[in-house]
């Protein structure tokens, strides 16, 4: 019997029974059907993946930022009890390098190192604590050289290459219209910076490889994107894209963070050599090593505008860091370029945005994907331009707010729906929380909470609005597609869909979705969407806020496909006229006639099956001038936070986040609820709490003890109001939905503490020396003897 | 070093388990265990929560050793004769779970306030959930799925 097969699955461990699911179509609340596995604690995670006689990878990795490697001598590893195989990039038989975008990054570093951290050798050992042993057997010779640890250093001509190309990685050019004859009434200006986020998903990165016996290896592992991971696994193992076979394990979250390698190629590497099982699993603080970050900005902008608030230009310098290795920098550059003007109608617009590399660690996907970054910048912007002309900020958006047919400053025309002014007419009606008496109050809703700071005195309230927007998809010309086959077929006397994608679910809820579709399109209550693996053909990334989009018009396509197929055979056997029929509940109903015929007799025990590639409308580069039809769909989203600060001693307590997004089509409202909820709570993250601290090119707090993340404590109640005005050019007109929460309640909430204390606050996260003013506007420690800049103007 | 207790209610006994060894470590890797979760291993997620003897631990921050002869309890233990316990048919029901690598350590924690205040207020939830890290769901439908839980829980 077919069950619901959604449970990721070694070869030795048993598969739990079928997940139960409330049977629901698309537009319902439908439970996860691998909700009940994950609260039993059966469904197994990349890092629960056992099998007989596996052993134990361990990677070791450089303690400098940058370094010369004049040699690598691996024999007293080798001679430790228990260890089977000691591997450098020697062995690498293959392609020594990887990289998604740009293969720039070794699988195993030879002659240079360029950030802390990157991997130099492999043990596999029959115990985990033998391998970490074994580790520090390897002697590496080193020369440690300067690190380059600032972008606008890495910029300058005389800095030292890091790569033969160069350091600059990308820049792109925006003109539109001409900034330079812009005349304007009121100008402002303003330098912002973001400090690097973690995507901190929960799960550590792990994966089991296990050898063929034929030569070739089958990969079971958490990622966002199994093809890519296949065919870079291949190369470099120097296999024929068949003989590595790629199984989705289950995904402890994911937030950009696993769409580039970490330990594919390495394990497939010690399974080769030892002929075993081996699995690898990062403890946390590796976890901080083991894969990308959110890139760290800094941003110059300048906007001008007429006395009666319409924005005359905009412009913008934008510098990021990307790091020693390329990752998905060039389409992070990319995003923040044509996104750095905002959701607004601006006629004149200049934007350069470099993304350069350095000693830092590598930089690339994350939730918001430069939107992020841009989006702390423009709206802290326009709220300073609002001030600057004594405008209600929200009004001044309004009147701004690009609608369909105007020009977004990249060129391409604003498709409907595009209703930034109208989720900011609806935001700024929600209703406020009604305040609550600060005297008396329960101190646990108090900043500080109990640690029993304030008792309600210094503290002040504050409100601030945000609009964030962002493509859904890959962009820039991309062959951006999804496979997905579906199956009819009838066991035990009932009609049974099959569903087989390659797309990875990372928790968001996509195989829910798939069932969704298929169950609506073809009238079937059973649906058993197969595990994801390479046995078919790629579904693209589990990023972008895309697999409901791409994905989920494939499988719609698929089922479409099976559908025309059962009516085409009911026209053949009974004369029906395929226009006036459907399938409910397994049976083909004719209009008007009920029941023609259940499936389980039409099959007759055959199954009917159709494959289907889908792609979205072509996107293209953009040209010299950073102009083209670059992006495929545009989701929009805005908020208002509402803060309570402790002045005196920098204390926030968000008290709420209210939001307006469009979705198109609310496709599981829950899941879309608990999408948004949690988008929010990442961007309350980078506002207040979360930054990977980098000094000389080293963490400083690879933990969750001092890399901080929002605890329940800290998460406001969140209001939404969902609007679904539909995507001509969408499945059901969805939209991506993943992302824009993200982008805007960072600089919402930001907003709101300056509302609430005057203060600039022009860096992310907001620490509570900005907030009292004992450290500079960019987070530069006060000088010794100096009381700073900001308490100077306070 | 040799291990014995009780687990779910069952004898269990392991050879070979090396001091340094956690008891997360030993439920994950020598007695299959996989439910309770390794975010952090330092104790700051709670992903990995169990009962030691009817207290609420983090089980990476209990030496093996230490748990000899101790009866201990894992969200594996939670759910009796195939019957979802109420709190986990609540986390479900309300869309608590998203990637689900926290549920386990929130499913005990839920279980472990519930049997001490079947009426808990808001902040008494947040203030029992504070030491388990959530990624993806930003903690409002966790909250929801207590409060679900509570009232099945207190009306039975
Ligand atoms: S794994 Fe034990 S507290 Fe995180
Ligand atoms: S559901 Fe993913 S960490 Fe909580």
């Amino acid at each position: 019997m077919t069950r619901a097969e959604t449970i990721p699955t070694t070869p030795t461990r048993e598969r739990p029974e079928t997940p139960v699911s409330t049977p629901g179509r698309v537009g319902e609340s439908t439970t996860r059907a691998d909700g009940v596995p994950k609260v039993t604690g059966e469904f197994e995670y990349s890092s629960d993946l056992w099998m007989d006689g596996m052993l134990y990878g361990a990677t070791l990795r450089s303690p400098h930022p940058h370094a010369n490697i004049w040699s690598v001598d691996t024999s007293e590893a080798e001679a430790v009890p228990g260890i089977f195989a000691v591997l450098t990039h020697e062995d690498v038989p293959g392609r020594k390098v990887c990289g998604m975008e740009v293969p720039d990054q070794p699988v195993l570093a030879w002659e240079r190192v360029r950030y802390q951290g990157e991997p130099i050798a492999l043990v596999a050992a029959d115990h985990p604590e033998t391998a970490r042993r074994a580790l520090e057997k390897i002697s590496v010779e080193y020369e440690v050289l300067d690190p380059i640890t600032d972008a606008e250093e890495a910029m300058r001509e005389d800095t030292p290459k890091l790569h033969l190309s160069g350091n600059l990685l990308r820049h792109i050019h925006v003109v539109h219209g001409d900034v330079d004859t812009a005349e304007a009434d009121v100008v402002v200006e303003g330098e912002y910076e973001v400090g690097m986020q973690d995507q901190a998903f929960l799960g550590p990165e792990s994966g089991l490889a296990v050898p063929d016996g034929r030569g070739g290896v089958d990969l079971y592992i958490s990622t966002q994107w199994l093809h890519i991971d296949r065919d870079q696994v291949a190369e470099s193992l120097g296999l024929e894209p068949d003989q590595v076979r790629l199984h989705l394990s289950g995904v402890g979250g994911a937030f950009g963070g696993r769409e580039d390698l970490s330990m594919q190629i390495h394990s497939c590497l010690l399974a080769l050599h030892t002929g075993r099982p081996v699995k690898m699993m990062y403890n946390r603080e590796e976890s901080f090593y083991g894969h990308v970050h959110r890139h760290p900005a800094r941003m110059r902008y300048e906007h001008g505008a007429t006395r009666d608030g319409k924005l005359v230009y905009i412009k913008a310098r934008l510098v990021f860091d990307g790091g020693a290795y390329a990752s998905s920098s060039n389409a992070v550059c990319l995003n923040a370029g044509t996104f750095a003007c905002g959701p607004y109608d601006v006629p004149n617009a200049l934007v350069d945005s470099y993304m350069l590399y350095t000693n830092n660690p590598p930089c690339g996907a994350m939730r918001g994907f430069g939107a992020v970054q841009v989006c702390f910048a423009h709206e802290a912007q326009m709220d300073k331009l609002a001030k600057a002309l004594g405008m209600d900020p929200v009004e001044l958006r309004i009147k701004n707010a690009i609608k369909p047919g105007d020009r977004f400053p990249f060129g391409q025309e604003v498709p409907p729906p595009a209703p930034v002014a109208e989720l900011l007419e609806r935001l700024k009606a929600m209703p406020m929380p009604e305040e609550e008496d600060i005297t008396g109050r329960d101190l646990r809703r108090l900043p500080g909470g109990v640690s029993n700071v304030t008792h309600g005195e210094g503290v002040r309230r504050g409100v601030g609005y945000a609009v964030g927007y962002k493509n859904v998809g890959f962009s820039a010309g991309f062959d951006d597609y999804s496979t997905a086959k579906v199956t009819l077929s009838v066991e035990g006397g009932e009609p049974l869909v099959r569903v087989h994608t390659a797309a990875a679910e990372v928790g968001q809820g996509i195989v829910t979705l798939e069932a969704q579709i298929a169950r609506t399109e073809l009238g079937v209550n059973k649906i058993a969407v197969l595990p994801a693996d390479t046995s078919i053909d790629s579904a693209g990334s589990t990023s972008a806020s895309r697999q409901s989009y791409v994905t989920g018009a494939a499988v719609k396509a698929a089922c479409e496909a099976v559908r025309e197929k059962v009516f085409a055979r009911v026209r053949e056997e009974f004369g029906e006229d395929p226009d006036g029929l459907s399938i409910e509940d397994g049976n083909v109903v004719a209009e008007g006639h009920g029941i023609v015929v259940p499936l389980a007799e039409l099959l007759d025990g055959e199954e009917i099956g159709e494959l289907v590639k889908y792609r979205h409308k072509p996107t293209y580069p953009l040209d010299e001038n950073g102009q083209g039809d670059a992006h495929v769909q545009f989701a929009f989203a805005a908020q208002r936070a509402i803060v309570e600060v402790d002045e005196e001693l920098g204390l926030v307590r968000v008290v709420e986040v209210a939001t307006t997004q469009d979705v198109g089509k609310a496709m599981n409202p829950q899941a879309l609820e608990g999408q948004i909820e949690g988008g929010i709570a990442q961007g309350l993250g980078l506002a207040l709490l979360e930054e990977i601290q980098v000094k000389e090119g080293r963490i400083q707090n690879a933990s969750f003890t001092d890399y901080l993340l929002p605890t329940i404590l800290d998460m406001p109640p969140v209001k939404m109001e969902i609007l679904e005005l539909a995507d001509p050019d969408a499945p059901y007109g969805l939209k991506g939905v993943g992302e824009p929460p993200t982008i805007a309640s960072t600089p919402a909430i930001v907003a709101a503490l300056r509302d609430a204390t005057g203060r600039e606050l022009n860096r992310v996260p907001v620490k509570p020396e900005h907030i009292v003013g004992i450290s500079g506007p960019t987070g530069q420690p006060p000088q010794p003897g100096s009381r700073g800049p900001a308490a100077e103007r306070a | 070093m040799r291990l014995s207790c009780t687990v779910n209610g069952e004898k269990r006994e392991v050879e070979n388990v090396w001091e340094g060894e956690s008891l997360l470590y030993v439920l994950r890797e020598r007695m299959g265990l996989y439910g309770s979760k390794n975010a952090c291993e330092q104790g700051e997620c709670g992903s990995c929560s169990v009962y030691l003897d009817g207290t609420l631990v983090c089980s990476c921050l209990v030496l093996a050793g230490q748990a000899e002869g101790c009866e201990i309890l894992t969200v594996e233990g939670l759910a009796e004769d195939e019957r979802l316990h109420p709190v986990q048919e609540a986390f479900v029901e309300a869309g608590a779970v998203q990637c689900g690598f926290c549920t386990p350590g929130f499913v005990v924690a839920t279980h472990d306030l519930l049997q001490r205040n079947i009426t808990p207020s808001e902040a008494e939830i947040r203030e029992a959930l504070a030491g388990n890290l959530c990624r993806c769901t930003g903690y409002e439908k966790i909250l929801d799925a207590v409060r679900l839980a509570a009232e099945r829980m207190a009306a039975s």
